[in-house]
């Protein structure tokens, strides 16, 4: 087996300032990869950069033995609607608001090649089903959703087109406490059956504790830590990852 | 062949947000069970039991030494490596359950064997048999166990332990909060577990318990920092 992405020395400057420096990992087919650290570390700056939407100063960046960033745009565009998708914080960022539920999961099929419109009808409700939206809200556009159903739709038309990795960023930051669950739960469930690959940007621990099989933990743009999960939480090594697992509030 | 084998484990923690404080636990652990034995370790709160039972599991990094279950090198191993010993060959009965909270009970200790790839309906069918084998009502089965008393919670962190037949059990006080009866089958589902030939290292404040179901006693106080 050989890792699906690996990343070696990146690099993201804002001129004189550091986004991420000294990057380096891989991730393996099926591994679930947290990031972690507090607002301003380069978490999101990071992501951006992994996930093509900034270019990177300086290091390498390889998807299934391919160099991401000597991609030509429409190779780059084209890997990013088949074997990748990215889930935004915001679902207003990741959705057409204007377009019904139905549309947009559909869409993303037809970006793909589908054409039949039974077929991709057939197959949007059979999503919306999957991320727990009632079949009868699909000619509804999605500013008629509550922000936790805004969600659910926003991973329906990324996983649609049955990605192999994703990106996500904070994807449960907006939703209140009862959503989150639900959300993780089924994201847990998505994950596990179509065997993704994931790379999550969060603060939130808790979410990576039940998400995430490994963590890196940033500080000003640097790695400070990475490991096992429950390890890097239940036993952090560096200081920075100490104050951040002892800030946590307990319930 | 031990299935467990620990040599010259020691470890520390290092508190960086207070003043560095250096806290030494212990040192020069060295540790071998074989398949079907049942090691329990003894010692005071605060000796290191469930710190030793943690550096098996693969959340807590031991300081030096080797740490080898099952055929992996838990203290060098890769995280997905880990992962791996513990879908596979490892399991934990630790004494909190952790759980996404609206999950249903049935499907919280189903769990570990869908990540091994068994088809839901037979793990649905070996989580029931668990749960009402330790007298788990019906009707809580599609609840999620997040609001059940101490001692549902505890079994149904035990039946989700033992739905699988692996190499390695480690047990925290597995019989801690239980009324005799579930004690009782606790204790089977050990000595079953056992006659398999999983190895086990446990922790068990319970004299009757311990003298049931442990071939030998680990005193803590040997491997003192």
């Amino acid at each position: 087996m050989t890792p699906l992405f690996s990343v070696r020395g990146l690099e993201k400057r804002y001129g004189a300032r550091i986004g991420c420096t000294g990057i380096g990992f891989d991730l393996w087919p099926g591994e679930v990869m947290g990031i972690v650290g507090e607002s301003g570390s380069g978490k999101s700056t990071l992501l951006s950069c992994l996930a093509g939407h900034l270019p990177p100063d300086r290091g390498e960046v390889i998807y299934d033995g391919r160099d991401v960033l000597a991609m030509s745009e429409p190779e780059r565009r084209m890997l990013a609607r088949t074997d990748w998708a990215f889930v935004h914080q915001n679902p207003r960022d990741g959705l057409r608001m204007a377009v019904s539920a139905g549309g947009n999961v559909g869409e993303r099929l037809m970006a793909v090649g589908a054409r039949h419109y039974g077929d991709i009808r057939e197959t949007a409700t059979d999503w919306l089903g999957r991320v727990e939206i009632a079949s009868d809200r699909i000619d509804d556009r999605p500013s008629a959703f509550s922000g936790g159903m805004q969600q659910r739709l926003q991973i329906a038309r990324n996983l649609v087109t049955g990605p192999r990795l994703v990106f996500m960023d904070e994807p449960t930051g907006g939703l209140d406490v009862s959503v989150q669950a639900r959300l993780l739960d089924l994201l847990r469930g998505l994950v596990r059956r179509m065997g993704l690959s994931a790379i999550i940007v969060t603060h939130d621990l808790a979410v990576v504790r039940l998400l995430a099989d490994r963590l890196m933990v940033m500080k000003g743009g640097e790695c400070v830590e990475t490991g096992l999960t429950d390890q890097v939480l239940d036993d952090p090594q560096h200081a920075y990852t100490q104050l951040l697992v002892s800030s946590v509030l307990q319930v | 062949m031990n299935v467990i084998e620990l040599s010259n484990v020691s470890k520390t923690f290092t508190l960086h947000n207070q003043g560095a404080a250096v806290i030494p636990v212990m040192s020069d652990v060295t540790l071998s069970v074989a398949p079907g034995e049942c090691v329990g370790l003894l010692g005071a709160s605060g000796a290191g039991k469930s710190t030793l039972m943690r550096m098996i599991w693969g959340n807590y990094l031991a300081a030096s030494g080797r740490i080898t279950v099952a055929g992996t090198d838990v203290a060098r191993a890769e995280p997905r490596e880990i992962l791996a010993l513990r879908r596979e060959r490892m399991a934990y009965v630790s004494q909190f359950l952790r759980v996404v909270p609206r999950v249903p009970t049935i499907e919280v200790v189903a769990e570990p064997l869908l990540l091994t790839g068994t088809p839901e309906d037979q793990a649905r069918d070996r989580a029931a048999a668990l749960l009402a084998r330790l007298r788990i009502p019906e009707r809580l089965w599609q609840l999620s166990p997040t609001t059940f008393s101490g001692g549902e919670q505890q079994r149904v962190n035990i039946a989700r332990g033992f739905i699988r037949q692996v190499p390695v059990m480690l047990l925290d006080e597995p019989t801690a909060s239980l009324d005799a009866a579930n004690r009782e089958t606790v204790l089977s589902l050990i000595g079953e577990a056992k006659a398999r030939g999983t190895a086990i290292v446990g922790i068990f404040h319970d004299e009757a318990a311990r003298d049931r179901v442990c071939d030998r006693m680990i005193d803590m106080a040997r491997f003192a920092a």
